[in-house]
């Protein structure tokens, strides 16, 4: 295992949440569930107005190849689908359903009988299943990559890096049995031999509940793997270098270095998804920010509105000016509360006018802060400069395309420039250009 | 439970949050390295210390003021960028100068040096440095007119121990140098003041270790040879190339400027050798006592150079 680590940069925890149990919220009165909530093709309403759908229920999907099936949340009637504007600014499809409280759950629910390879990707497609820590990429193509027989290693990235964000962490603590479920499942179907939980140090007592859990089943080849509580380990090409010492260029996929790598929060879902039957139809976040009340881990139906989320956290103890889906170093500012949550949101965080400000930005002084936080050493205000020329030649040749935007330069940079938003107009820069 | 839509909320990049130091924070610890050594030097050559700083600083923070309400441009005073350029004039020249000629040097090195090139960040060299090399060269009078250290036993003391390595007479022992109880440039005489200001900014990880050590390192190197060659007590004359002279304060204050030094470490090994190698051509065989002024502006024009000569091994085995 590797010992040497790359460039990170310390941000304060803002744990706050981290002992809040979690709490299933009650079933609100209207679910918007969007019909794009993962990467790829948005899927197609298969239900109409005035149609009854139970718990579980099949709502949209669609022929593509790279898409992934959404389910009903509740029991209730559909009013309407409608069409939003979503938190990237595109136009989502909702299916609007007017909630009956009585959560009745759709017969045909069953247990995947799965047992070869293709069984266990087509159940977890059937299962809704997308990349939870992010990215909602379809998890069944994940499953299933091109170089199935060179694949040997399971990650799971539980590094939870993400200041606010307990998520995962409570997940650990409390779904642990589905956890380690999930990664056997993953491992026994795909064929993998040993499995690591990437954990990062700040979480000690998940990392000691997993290790006494593994102990007690006499399971040895999947292991916790303690990171430094540093920003950014639980970028994917970070943790790849911190568990096994390999490179992960841009570009290059997990399964190319022979690992599959995945959420904490997907992997427990398969599990508990071959335990139920039940596909992803709710979602643990983390609620916090310093315009909410009573800050909580919640457990909420996709498709709940983000203001009715808030009201069963107390509602606002002062306006909010900015709302994120995510943590603070990635997440997204959205427009409005009324969005409705989706598949991949673990955290939504208000906060108060105060915490809103965008900080005015100054000249460089040249401190080199950038270039030490960045995890790949780029050299951010140096690829500033070239954008500032818009030099294609010039950003490609400092590896803006290496860039992650992981936002460590941003954060950093005492002249408060935003270098990483910076290097992502940068990427579109060389693009335009045709560089390859 | 209340509810209320909020439909108008901010939106912005990520990240959200940001390192709470900022410029000023990082120029406020600059200035909190400095403190030592200003009051050494107080204490060695009075209150005139104080009063001189005060001056440089309040004309180094007016000119850059006004330079910016007569361009129309966003205030700069507040990142204290200025008010360390007219600490570090201060630290630059002897405490008895006439406040003319240092006002006269803060304007050259906000007005001349730091602004008609565009401000912070974009000087070529270091506006303090400069500032000294201009007053230096134009008024070498009263910038060699020492002031008598209250704890001198005699008048010949005023003259620096590099003026006196130069010109012959008694050195004083490294002790009193390491101390600062010499005669000298203000804010140069203490070398613990200055070392302690500087292991500071080490330990806040305002600045690199590597310029400093390059620096102190070649000088040191380079007497120990010269002298190993030439004859003498080697070690001895080593100890005093490092105490003597602007050495401390050019290694950890002016030589770590940020906008002036290069960028990736390897470029600042160079840096830092650069400046104890001219450093010490200059005091062996040139014709000032002292060169570490120069050294750094020799090396500060150099810095795009190097910037662009290192080459920086990326993840991935990619290079700059």
């Amino acid at each position: 295992m590797s010992q040497k680590h790359l460039n990170s940069i310390h941000v304060s925890h803002y744990k706050h949440t981290a002992g809040c149990a979690t709490e299933v919220m009650p079933v609100p009165d209207v679910v918007k569930i969007s019909m794009s909530q993962h990467i790829g093709a948005p899927c197609k309403p298969l239900v109409q107005k005035g149609d009854y759908v139970k718990v579980g229920q099949l709502l949209g999907d669609t022929d593509a190849f790279v898409s992934a099936p959404i389910h009903s949340s509740v029991s209730g009637t559909v009013t309407g689908i409608e069409e939003q504007k979503n938190a990237m600014g595109g136009i989502d499809t909702l299916v609007v359903i007017e909630t009956d409280k009585k959560q009745e759950v759709y017969e045909g629910i069953t247990v995947p009988e799965v047992n070869d390879l293709p069984g266990f990707v087509k159940a977890i497609r059937e299962s809704g299943l997308v990349g939870l820590g992010g990215a909602s990429f379809p998890t069944h193509i994940k499953f299933n990559p091109r170089n199935i027989d060179d694949v040997h290693t399971l990650i799971v990235n539980a590094a939870e890096c993400e200041p606010f964000i307990t998520s995962d962490h409570r997940l650990m603590l409390e779904d642990t049995e589905d956890l380690i479920a999930g990664c056997q499942l993953v491992m026994k179907y795909i064929g993998l031999d040993e499995g690591y939980i990437g954990i990062e140090e700040n979480k000690m007592d998940a990392i000691q509940h997993i290790d006494s859990v593994l102990a007690a089943k006499g399971i040895t080849n999947i292991k916790t793997f303690k990171l430094q509580a540093r920003y950014p380990k639980g970028a994917e090409r970070v943790l790849v270098y911190e568990i096994t010492g390999k490179t992960m260029n841009a570009g290059v996929l997990p399964a190319d270095l022979g690992i599959i790598l995945s959420n904490v929060t997907t992997i427990a879902f398969v599990g508990q998804y071959f335990r139920t039957g039940m596909p992803l139809i709710n979602k643990r976040m983390t609620i916090d920010g310093d315009a909410v009340a009573t800050p909580k881990n919640v457990i909420a139906p996709i498709g709940t509105m983000i203001n009715d989320v808030m009201a069963f956290c107390g509602g606002y103890k002062q306006e909010p000016r900015k709302i994120l889906m995510g943590g603070p170093m990635m997440g997204r500012a959205i427009f409005s509360d009324e969005i409705p949550i989706i598949k991949n949101n673990n955290a939504i965080l208000a906060f108060s006018k105060a915490q809103s400000l965008v900080k005015e930005e100054t000249a460089c002084i040249n401190c080199g802060r950038c270039h030490q936080a960045c995890p790949f050493g780029l050299i951010p205000t140096a690829l500033a400069d070239a954008y500032d020329r818009r030099d294609a030649e010039a950003l490609n040749r400092l590896k803006v395309m290496q860039c992650m935007e992981c936002g460590s330069c941003s954060y950093i940079c005492p002249a408060r420039r935003p270098l990483g938003f910076t290097n992502k107009l940068g990427k579109a820069v060389v693009k335009e250009a045709g560089i390859k | 439970m209340d509810k209320k839509t909020y439909s108008n909320l901010i939106v912005s990049s990520a990240p959200h949050i940001v390192s709470p130091m900022d410029t000023s924070r990082i120029m406020l610890m600059v200035i909190i390295g400095l403190l030592p050594s200003l009051l050494v030097s107080t204490y060695v050559f009075g209150f005139r210390v104080i009063t001189l700083s005060a001056v440089c600083v309040i004309a180094s923070v007016a000119f850059e003021w006004i330079w910016n309400a007569l361009m129309k441009k966003p205030q700069t005073v507040g990142d204290l960028s200025a008010a360390v350029t007219g600490l570090l004039i201060a630290f630059n020249v002897p405490s008895g100068l006439p406040y003319w000629i240092a006002v006269l040097g803060c304007f050259v090195a906000i007005i001349v040096v730091k602004q008609l090139f565009g401000g912070v960040g974009k000087n070529l060299t270091n506006p303090a440095i400069t500032a000294r090399v201009v007053l230096f060269i134009s008024y070498a009078t009263e910038m060699t007119t020492w002031t008598l250290p209250r704890m001198a036993a005699d008048a010949t003391s005023t003259a620096t121990p590099l003026g006196v390595l130069a010109e012959g007479g008694t050195l004083p022992s490294n002790m009193q140098m390491f101390l600062g109880f010499i005669g000298g440039s203000m804010g140069e005489v203490s070398a613990v003041a200055l070392l302690l200001g500087g292991l500071f900014l080490i330990w806040k990880k305002i600045i690199s270790p590597i310029i400093p050590a390059c620096f102190i390192g070649t000088v040191f190197a380079f007497a120990l040879i010269y002298y190993g060659v030439t004859g003498g007590d080697a070690l001895q004359m080593a100890i005093f190339h490092v105490l003597a002279g602007g050495v401390m304060l050019g290694a950890f204050f002016m030589a770590t400027d940020y906008v002036t030094s290069p960028l990736l470490p390897m470029g600042k090994v160079i840096f830092g050798i650069g400046c104890g190698l001219i450093t010490m051509i200059i005091r062996v065989w040139g014709q000032y006592p002292e060169g570490v002024s120069f050294s750094i502006l020799l090396m500060n024009c150099l810095t795009p150079l190097i910037n662009n000569f290192c080459e920086k091994r990326m993840y991935g085995g990619a290079k700059k």
